[in-house]
Protein backbone atom coordinates (compact mmCIF):
# COMPACT_ATOMS: atom_id res chain seq x y z
CA UNK A 1 0.00 0.00 0.00
CA UNK A 2 3.18 2.12 0.84
CA UNK A 3 4.43 1.14 -2.21
CA UNK A 4 6.12 3.87 -4.46
CA UNK A 5 8.43 3.87 -7.29
CA UNK A 6 10.73 5.73 -8.93
CA UNK A 7 9.93 7.01 -12.23
CA UNK A 8 11.44 9.77 -14.78
CA UNK A 9 9.25 12.57 -15.73
CA UNK A 10 8.98 13.61 -19.28
CA UNK A 11 6.52 16.19 -19.62
CA UNK A 12 4.59 18.32 -17.43
CA UNK A 13 1.38 20.03 -17.45
CA UNK A 14 -0.13 22.22 -15.09
CA UNK A 15 -0.83 20.02 -11.99
CA UNK A 16 0.03 16.86 -14.22
CA UNK A 17 3.17 14.98 -15.82
CA UNK A 18 4.22 12.48 -17.88
CA UNK A 19 6.52 9.61 -16.60
CA UNK A 20 7.79 6.97 -18.16
CA UNK A 21 7.93 3.32 -16.26
CA UNK A 22 9.92 0.74 -18.48
CA UNK A 23 9.07 2.83 -21.56
CA UNK A 24 5.66 3.32 -21.19
CA UNK A 25 4.10 6.51 -20.40
CA UNK A 26 1.93 7.35 -17.80
CA UNK A 27 -0.06 10.71 -16.35
CA UNK A 28 1.23 11.22 -12.42
CA UNK A 29 -0.28 13.97 -10.99
CA UNK A 30 2.23 16.19 -9.18
CA UNK A 31 -0.04 18.40 -6.71
CA UNK A 32 2.02 17.00 -3.64
CA UNK A 33 5.19 18.14 -5.33
CA UNK A 34 4.79 20.91 -7.13
CA UNK A 35 8.59 21.93 -7.24
CA UNK A 36 9.30 18.93 -9.95
CA UNK A 37 11.22 19.49 -12.96
CA UNK A 38 11.29 17.70 -16.12
CA UNK A 39 13.42 15.45 -16.17
CA UNK A 40 13.49 14.90 -12.28
CA UNK A 41 12.59 10.99 -10.95
CA UNK A 42 9.58 10.86 -8.96
CA UNK A 43 8.41 8.77 -6.58
CA UNK A 44 4.87 7.39 -7.72
CA UNK A 45 2.64 6.73 -5.39
CA UNK A 46 -1.10 5.34 -6.79
CA UNK A 47 -0.99 7.36 -9.48
CA UNK A 48 0.87 10.60 -7.21
CA UNK A 49 4.24 12.21 -7.31
CA UNK A 50 5.24 12.07 -3.30
CA UNK A 51 8.37 12.54 -3.45
CA UNK A 52 11.46 14.10 -5.61
CA UNK A 53 14.48 12.07 -5.84
CA UNK A 54 16.93 13.57 -4.63
CA UNK A 55 19.83 12.19 -7.37
CA UNK A 56 22.95 14.06 -5.27
CA UNK A 57 21.43 11.86 -2.18
CA UNK A 58 21.11 8.63 -4.10
CA UNK A 59 24.76 9.01 -5.77
CA UNK A 60 26.23 9.54 -2.31
CA UNK A 61 24.44 6.56 -0.59
CA UNK A 62 25.76 4.48 -3.04
CA UNK A 63 29.64 5.74 -2.83
CA UNK A 64 29.29 5.22 1.14
CA UNK A 65 27.89 1.74 0.81
CA UNK A 66 31.30 1.24 -1.45
CA UNK A 67 33.43 2.33 0.60
CA UNK A 68 31.72 0.74 3.46
CA UNK A 69 32.34 -2.59 1.73
CA UNK A 70 35.80 -2.22 0.60
CA UNK A 71 36.77 -1.04 3.87
CA UNK A 72 35.52 -4.25 5.45
CA UNK A 73 37.38 -6.35 2.44
CA UNK A 74 40.46 -5.14 3.46
CA UNK A 75 40.11 -6.59 7.48
CA UNK B 1 15.36 0.39 -13.17
CA UNK B 2 17.44 3.43 -11.92
CA UNK B 3 17.70 4.01 -8.30
CA UNK B 4 16.36 0.39 -7.53
CA UNK B 5 18.76 -2.11 -9.72
CA UNK B 6 21.77 -0.10 -7.87
CA UNK B 7 20.63 -0.65 -4.60
CA UNK B 8 20.34 -4.81 -5.47
CA UNK B 9 23.90 -5.10 -5.57
CA UNK B 10 24.46 -8.44 -4.09
CA UNK B 11 28.57 -8.29 -3.59
CA UNK B 12 27.67 -4.93 -1.62
CA UNK B 13 24.57 -6.46 0.47
CA UNK B 14 27.49 -9.50 1.44
CA UNK B 15 30.10 -6.59 2.72
CA UNK B 16 27.03 -5.18 4.54
CA UNK B 17 25.93 -7.91 6.49
CA UNK B 18 29.81 -8.41 6.76
CA UNK B 19 29.85 -5.31 8.51
CA UNK B 20 26.96 -5.52 10.64
CA UNK B 21 27.99 -9.09 12.18
CA UNK B 22 31.30 -7.18 13.28
CA UNK B 23 29.30 -4.63 14.87
CA UNK B 24 26.04 -7.30 16.33
CA UNK B 25 27.60 -8.09 20.22
CA UNK B 26 24.53 -8.97 21.97
CA UNK B 27 20.97 -9.67 21.01
CA UNK B 28 19.06 -6.84 19.60
CA UNK B 29 15.72 -6.94 18.64
CA UNK B 30 14.41 -5.05 15.73
CA UNK B 31 10.69 -4.33 13.95
CA UNK B 32 10.04 -3.24 10.74
CA UNK B 33 7.18 -1.34 10.68
CA UNK B 34 5.88 -1.02 7.18
CA UNK B 35 4.51 -4.37 5.28
CA UNK B 36 6.79 -2.86 2.37
CA UNK B 37 9.65 -4.28 4.06
CA UNK B 38 8.30 -7.48 5.81
CA UNK B 39 7.84 -8.24 2.11
CA UNK B 40 11.41 -7.06 1.03
CA UNK B 41 13.28 -8.80 3.96
CA UNK B 42 11.74 -12.09 3.36
CA UNK B 43 11.94 -12.06 -0.42
CA UNK B 44 15.42 -10.86 -0.49
CA UNK B 45 16.50 -13.39 2.30
CA UNK B 46 17.78 -10.45 4.89
CA UNK B 47 16.84 -12.46 7.43
CA UNK B 48 19.45 -15.18 6.77
CA UNK B 49 21.82 -12.17 5.61
CA UNK B 50 22.15 -10.88 9.27
CA UNK B 51 23.74 -12.36 12.15
CA UNK B 52 22.00 -14.38 14.62
CA UNK B 53 22.07 -11.37 17.15
CA UNK B 54 19.77 -9.69 15.26
CA UNK B 55 15.96 -10.70 15.85
CA UNK B 56 13.23 -9.44 12.94
CA UNK B 57 9.69 -8.93 13.77
CA UNK B 58 7.02 -7.71 11.97
CA UNK B 59 4.48 -4.75 12.59
CA UNK B 60 1.65 -3.22 12.05
CA UNK B 61 2.13 -1.18 9.11
CA UNK B 62 0.00 -2.90 6.79
CA UNK B 63 -3.37 -0.85 5.82
CA UNK B 64 -5.43 -3.20 5.08
CA UNK B 65 -4.70 -5.78 7.76
CA UNK B 66 -4.97 -3.26 10.24
CA UNK B 67 -8.17 -1.99 9.39
CA UNK B 68 -10.78 -3.76 11.84
CA UNK B 69 -13.71 -5.93 11.07
CA UNK B 70 -15.91 -3.35 12.18
CA UNK B 71 -14.77 -1.17 9.81
CA UNK B 72 -15.04 -3.56 6.91
CA UNK B 73 -18.50 -4.74 8.00
CA UNK B 74 -19.68 -0.96 7.53
CA UNK B 75 -18.01 -0.64 4.16
CA UNK B 76 -19.55 -3.79 2.87
CA UNK B 77 -22.94 -2.33 4.36
CA UNK B 78 -22.12 1.41 1.87
CA UNK B 79 -21.68 -1.04 -1.16
CA UNK B 80 -25.21 -2.72 -0.56
CA UNK B 81 -27.50 1.02 -0.28
CA UNK B 82 -28.94 1.35 -3.17
CA UNK B 83 -27.25 3.88 -5.78
CA UNK B 84 -23.93 3.56 -4.43
CA UNK B 85 -20.60 2.81 -6.42
CA UNK B 86 -17.42 1.89 -4.00
CA UNK B 87 -14.42 2.41 -5.55
CA UNK B 88 -11.29 0.94 -3.41
CA UNK B 89 -7.87 -0.59 -3.77
CA UNK B 90 -7.47 -4.35 -4.93
CA UNK B 91 -6.31 -5.70 -1.92
CA UNK B 92 -9.47 -4.79 0.01
CA UNK B 93 -11.91 -6.90 -2.25
CA UNK B 94 -10.98 -10.46 -0.26
CA UNK B 95 -10.73 -9.20 3.01
CA UNK B 96 -12.83 -10.82 5.32
CA UNK B 97 -15.54 -9.04 7.44
CA UNK B 98 -17.66 -10.60 10.26
CA UNK B 99 -20.40 -12.30 7.26
CA UNK B 100 -19.07 -11.32 4.20
CA UNK B 101 -16.52 -9.64 1.84
CA UNK B 102 -16.38 -6.60 -0.50
CA UNK B 103 -16.05 -9.21 -3.05
CA UNK B 104 -18.79 -11.55 -2.13
CA UNK B 105 -21.24 -8.13 -1.99
CA UNK B 106 -20.11 -7.31 -5.88
CA UNK B 107 -21.23 -10.83 -6.38
CA UNK B 108 -24.11 -10.53 -5.13
CA UNK B 109 -24.99 -7.47 -7.10
CA UNK B 110 -23.02 -3.98 -4.95
CA UNK B 111 -21.58 -1.78 -7.70
CA UNK B 112 -17.44 -2.07 -6.65
CA UNK B 113 -14.99 -1.02 -8.55
CA UNK B 114 -10.87 -1.37 -8.24
CA UNK B 115 -9.30 1.88 -8.93
CA UNK B 116 -5.44 2.43 -8.75
CA UNK B 117 -6.06 5.81 -8.20
CA UNK B 118 -7.98 8.45 -6.21
CA UNK B 119 -8.19 10.51 -9.65
CA UNK B 120 -9.99 7.53 -10.78
CA UNK B 121 -12.40 7.62 -7.92
CA UNK B 122 -13.32 11.22 -8.92
CA UNK B 123 -13.35 10.50 -12.55
CA UNK B 124 -15.73 7.23 -11.91
CA UNK B 125 -17.69 10.32 -9.91
CA UNK B 126 -17.93 12.27 -12.46
CA UNK B 127 -19.07 10.18 -15.23
CA UNK B 128 -22.13 8.70 -12.72
CA UNK B 129 -23.85 11.85 -11.60
CA UNK B 130 -26.82 10.27 -10.87
CA UNK B 131 -25.05 7.95 -8.42
CA UNK B 132 -22.90 8.08 -4.72
CA UNK B 133 -19.15 6.85 -5.28
CA UNK B 134 -17.72 6.38 -2.07
CA UNK B 135 -13.87 5.63 -1.78
CA UNK B 136 -12.97 3.47 0.86
CA UNK B 137 -9.69 5.37 2.11
CA UNK B 138 -7.45 3.45 3.81
CA UNK B 139 -3.51 3.81 4.24
CA UNK B 140 -1.41 5.74 6.10
CA UNK B 141 0.20 9.07 5.93
CA UNK B 142 1.67 7.97 2.31
CA UNK B 143 -1.80 7.80 1.14
CA UNK B 144 -3.56 10.55 2.57
CA UNK B 145 -2.31 13.78 0.96
CA UNK B 146 -3.66 11.48 -2.33
CA UNK B 147 -7.13 11.55 -0.88
CA UNK B 148 -7.04 15.14 0.58
CA UNK B 149 -6.05 15.72 -3.04
CA UNK B 150 -8.79 14.19 -4.38
CA UNK B 151 -11.62 15.94 -2.01
CA UNK B 152 -10.36 18.91 -3.07
CA UNK B 153 -10.49 18.60 -6.27
CA UNK B 154 -13.94 17.24 -5.91
CA UNK B 155 -15.07 20.64 -3.97
CA UNK B 156 -12.84 22.62 -6.34
CA UNK B 157 -14.68 21.37 -9.25
CA UNK B 158 -17.98 21.06 -7.21
CA UNK B 159 -18.81 17.11 -7.73
CA UNK B 160 -21.00 16.73 -4.96
CA UNK B 161 -21.72 12.66 -5.47
CA UNK B 162 -18.67 12.03 -4.38
CA UNK B 163 -17.64 11.09 -0.77
CA UNK B 164 -15.15 9.01 1.08
CA UNK B 165 -15.13 6.77 4.03
CA UNK B 166 -11.98 7.77 5.95
CA UNK B 167 -10.45 4.85 7.58
CA UNK B 168 -6.86 6.34 7.23
CA UNK B 169 -4.43 5.89 9.92
CA UNK B 170 -1.58 7.70 11.19
CA UNK B 171 2.46 5.61 11.97
CA UNK B 172 3.69 7.57 15.27
CA UNK B 173 0.57 7.66 17.16
CA UNK B 174 0.22 3.76 16.98
CA UNK B 175 4.34 3.22 17.37
CA UNK B 176 3.51 4.92 20.60
CA UNK B 177 0.60 2.43 21.49
CA UNK B 178 2.67 -0.40 20.76
CA UNK B 179 5.73 0.50 22.79
CA UNK B 180 3.35 1.84 25.61
CA UNK B 181 2.00 -1.70 25.50
CA UNK B 182 5.52 -3.33 26.41
CA UNK B 183 4.28 -6.29 25.19
CA UNK B 184 7.02 -6.94 22.89
CA UNK B 185 10.39 -5.91 23.77
CA UNK B 186 12.51 -3.84 20.99
CA UNK B 187 15.72 -1.93 20.51
CA UNK B 188 14.85 -0.59 17.46
CA UNK B 189 12.50 0.45 14.45
CA UNK B 190 13.13 0.43 10.86
CA UNK B 191 11.15 3.38 10.11
CA UNK B 192 8.68 3.33 7.22
CA UNK B 193 10.41 4.92 4.33
CA UNK B 194 7.10 6.20 2.22
CA UNK B 195 5.54 7.43 5.01
CA UNK B 196 8.47 9.16 5.94
CA UNK B 197 8.47 11.07 2.51
CA UNK B 198 5.60 12.74 3.87
CA UNK B 199 5.97 13.60 7.33
CA UNK B 200 9.92 13.68 7.90
CA UNK B 201 11.96 12.32 10.43
CA UNK B 202 10.93 14.79 13.46
CA UNK B 203 7.83 12.82 14.33
CA UNK B 204 9.84 9.76 15.43
CA UNK B 205 11.88 11.79 18.17
CA UNK B 206 10.09 11.07 20.33
CA UNK B 207 10.81 7.15 20.64
CA UNK B 208 14.46 7.31 21.08
CA UNK B 209 13.62 10.10 23.51
CA UNK B 210 10.78 8.37 25.60
CA UNK B 211 11.33 4.89 25.22
CA UNK B 212 15.04 4.49 24.45
CA UNK B 213 14.31 2.48 21.13
CA UNK B 214 16.63 3.20 18.01
CA UNK B 215 14.75 4.96 15.03
CA UNK B 216 16.19 4.58 11.34
CA UNK B 217 14.17 5.34 8.13
CA UNK B 218 15.18 3.09 5.18
CA UNK B 219 13.96 2.80 1.82
CA UNK B 220 12.55 -0.75 0.44
CA UNK B 221 15.50 -2.57 -1.39
CA UNK B 222 18.10 -4.89 -0.05
CA UNK B 223 21.04 -2.61 0.41
CA UNK B 224 18.50 0.22 2.13
CA UNK B 225 17.32 -2.20 4.49
CA UNK B 226 20.63 -3.68 4.94
CA UNK B 227 22.36 -0.15 5.80
CA UNK B 228 19.59 0.55 8.30
CA UNK B 229 19.81 -2.75 10.17
CA UNK B 230 23.76 -1.40 10.31
CA UNK B 231 22.88 1.84 11.75
CA UNK B 232 20.36 0.41 13.90
CA UNK B 233 22.92 -2.01 15.80
CA UNK B 234 25.46 0.90 15.92
CA UNK B 235 23.11 2.78 17.89
CA UNK B 236 22.20 0.11 19.68
CA UNK B 237 25.63 -1.10 20.63
CA UNK B 238 27.06 2.19 21.75
CA UNK B 239 23.62 2.93 23.23
CA UNK B 240 22.65 6.02 21.91
CA UNK B 241 19.36 5.53 20.31
CA UNK B 242 18.15 8.57 18.18
CA UNK B 243 16.54 9.11 14.51
CA UNK B 244 18.28 8.73 11.36
CA UNK B 245 17.97 8.99 8.23
CA UNK B 246 18.73 5.58 6.03
CA UNK B 247 16.61 6.53 2.67
CA UNK B 248 18.22 10.22 1.59
CA UNK B 249 17.53 10.00 -1.79
CA UNK B 250 13.41 10.00 -0.71
CA UNK B 251 13.20 11.67 2.78
CA UNK B 252 14.17 15.30 4.13
CA UNK B 253 14.25 15.95 7.85
CA UNK B 254 11.10 18.08 6.99
CA UNK B 255 9.08 15.94 4.83
CA UNK B 256 6.84 16.64 2.44
CA UNK B 257 5.25 20.35 3.17
CA UNK B 258 2.91 20.40 0.58
CA UNK B 259 1.69 17.09 1.32
CA UNK B 260 1.34 17.75 5.22
CA UNK B 261 -0.91 21.38 3.84
CA UNK B 262 -2.99 19.11 2.44
CA UNK B 263 -3.57 16.58 4.54
CA UNK B 264 -4.10 19.45 7.54
CA UNK B 265 -6.31 21.46 5.28
CA UNK B 266 -8.65 18.46 4.73
CA UNK B 267 -8.46 16.37 7.81
CA UNK B 268 -8.21 16.31 11.56
CA UNK B 269 -6.62 13.73 14.24
CA UNK B 270 -9.09 11.84 15.90
CA UNK B 271 -9.29 7.68 17.56
CA UNK B 272 -9.01 5.05 14.77
CA UNK B 273 -10.32 1.37 15.40
CA UNK B 274 -6.89 -0.92 14.64
CA UNK B 275 -6.96 -4.56 14.40
CA UNK B 276 -5.44 -6.40 17.12
CA UNK B 277 -5.14 -2.94 18.79
CA UNK B 278 -8.39 -1.16 19.51
CA UNK B 279 -9.28 2.34 19.74
CA UNK B 280 -6.02 4.29 19.61
CA UNK B 281 -6.39 8.00 20.39
CA UNK B 282 -5.17 10.16 17.37
CA UNK B 283 -4.52 7.80 15.21
CA UNK B 284 -6.85 8.37 12.87
CA UNK B 285 -7.76 11.10 10.00
CA UNK B 286 -11.36 12.43 10.26
CA UNK B 287 -12.43 15.02 7.54
CA UNK B 288 -12.79 18.28 9.25
CA UNK B 289 -16.43 19.47 8.82
CA UNK B 290 -15.74 22.42 6.15
CA UNK B 291 -15.25 19.25 3.83
CA UNK B 292 -18.28 17.14 5.60
CA UNK B 293 -20.35 16.76 2.24
CA UNK B 294 -17.46 14.64 1.05
CA UNK B 295 -17.27 12.35 4.30
CA UNK B 296 -19.19 9.12 3.62
CA UNK B 297 -19.49 8.64 7.52
CA UNK B 298 -21.36 11.43 8.07
CA UNK B 299 -23.53 11.46 4.15
CA UNK B 300 -24.50 7.45 5.36
CA UNK B 301 -24.79 7.69 8.89
CA UNK B 302 -28.36 7.01 9.24
CA UNK B 303 -28.66 4.74 6.11
CA UNK B 304 -25.90 2.90 7.44
CA UNK B 305 -27.39 1.92 10.71
CA UNK B 306 -30.22 0.79 8.79
CA UNK B 307 -28.55 -1.14 6.72
CA UNK B 308 -25.77 -3.12 9.19
CA UNK B 309 -28.86 -4.27 11.16
CA UNK B 310 -27.05 -3.78 14.53
CA UNK B 311 -25.26 -7.41 14.26
CA UNK B 312 -22.54 -7.98 16.00
CA UNK B 313 -18.90 -7.92 14.68
CA UNK B 314 -17.36 -11.68 14.48
CA UNK B 315 -13.48 -11.86 13.78
CA UNK B 316 -12.28 -14.76 11.74
CA UNK B 317 -11.83 -17.67 14.74
CA UNK B 318 -8.37 -18.96 15.47
CA UNK B 319 -6.86 -16.47 13.22
CA UNK B 320 -3.91 -14.18 15.09
CA UNK B 321 -3.49 -11.12 12.82
CA UNK B 322 -4.01 -9.07 15.52
CA UNK B 323 -0.69 -10.75 17.43
CA UNK B 324 1.22 -10.38 14.23
CA UNK B 325 0.27 -6.99 13.57
CA UNK B 326 1.63 -6.63 17.60
CA UNK B 327 4.55 -8.19 16.60
CA UNK B 328 3.75 -10.52 19.00
CA UNK B 329 3.76 -13.72 17.29
CA UNK B 330 5.49 -14.76 13.35
CA UNK B 331 2.69 -16.31 11.00
CA UNK B 332 4.62 -19.58 11.37
CA UNK B 333 2.86 -19.64 15.43
CA UNK B 334 -0.55 -19.54 13.55
CA UNK B 335 -2.34 -23.12 13.58
CA UNK B 336 -3.96 -22.18 10.69
CA UNK B 337 -1.30 -20.72 8.44
CA UNK B 338 -0.93 -22.92 5.20
CA UNK B 339 -2.74 -25.32 5.78
CA UNK B 340 -6.03 -24.18 6.63
CA UNK B 341 -5.56 -20.30 5.47
CA UNK B 342 -3.81 -19.72 2.18
CA UNK B 343 -3.49 -16.99 -0.60
CA UNK B 344 -6.23 -18.44 -2.29
CA UNK B 345 -8.97 -18.74 0.64
CA UNK B 346 -7.53 -16.41 3.20
CA UNK B 347 -8.58 -16.39 6.82
CA UNK B 348 -7.33 -12.84 7.74
CA UNK B 349 -6.01 -10.19 5.93
CA UNK B 350 -2.13 -10.66 6.80
CA UNK B 351 -2.87 -13.31 3.83
CA UNK B 352 -4.99 -11.61 1.71
CA UNK B 353 -2.91 -8.53 1.54
CA UNK B 354 0.12 -8.23 -0.43
CA UNK B 355 2.12 -6.79 2.08
CA UNK B 356 0.57 -8.64 4.67
CA UNK B 357 3.16 -10.91 6.60
CA UNK B 358 1.40 -14.21 6.75
CA UNK B 359 1.62 -13.77 2.64
CA UNK B 360 4.96 -12.62 3.20
CA UNK B 361 5.85 -16.01 4.80
CA UNK B 362 3.39 -17.85 2.25
CA UNK B 363 5.74 -16.88 -0.41
CA UNK B 364 9.25 -16.88 0.68
CA UNK B 365 8.85 -19.35 3.98
CA UNK B 366 9.53 -22.72 3.21
S1 LIG C 1 -2.10 -17.39 8.73
FE1 LIG C 1 -4.20 -16.75 8.21
S2 LIG C 1 -5.40 -17.24 9.98
FE2 LIG C 1 -3.27 -17.25 10.63
S3 LIG C 1 -2.86 -15.18 11.37
FE3 LIG C 1 -2.30 -15.22 9.21
S4 LIG C 1 -4.16 -14.53 8.15
FE4 LIG C 1 -4.80 -15.12 10.23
Amino acid sequence: MCLAIPVKVVSIEGNEAEAEIAGVKRRVSIVLTPEVKLGDYVLLHTGYAIGVVDEAEAEETLKLLEEIVSLSEVH
Amino acid sequence: MKFIDEYQDSKLAKGLAGRIAGRSTKPVRLMEFCGGHTHAILRYGIRQLVPKTVEMRSGPGCPVCVTATADLDKSIALAHLPEVIITTFGDMMRVPGSYSSLQQAKAEGADIRIVYSTTDAVEIAKANPEKSVIFIGIGFETTAPTIAASIIKAQQEKIENFQVLSLNKLTPPVMKALLGLGEVKLDGIICPGHVSVIIGSYPYKFIPQNYGVACVISGFEPLDILLCIDKLVEQFENGQPRVEIAYLRGVKPEGNRKALQLMEEVFETGEANWRGIGIVPQSGLKIKRKYECFDAEKAFSGLLRFARNDKPVREPKECRCGDVIRGAATPLECKLFRRVCTPESPVGPCMVSSEGACAAYYQFCG
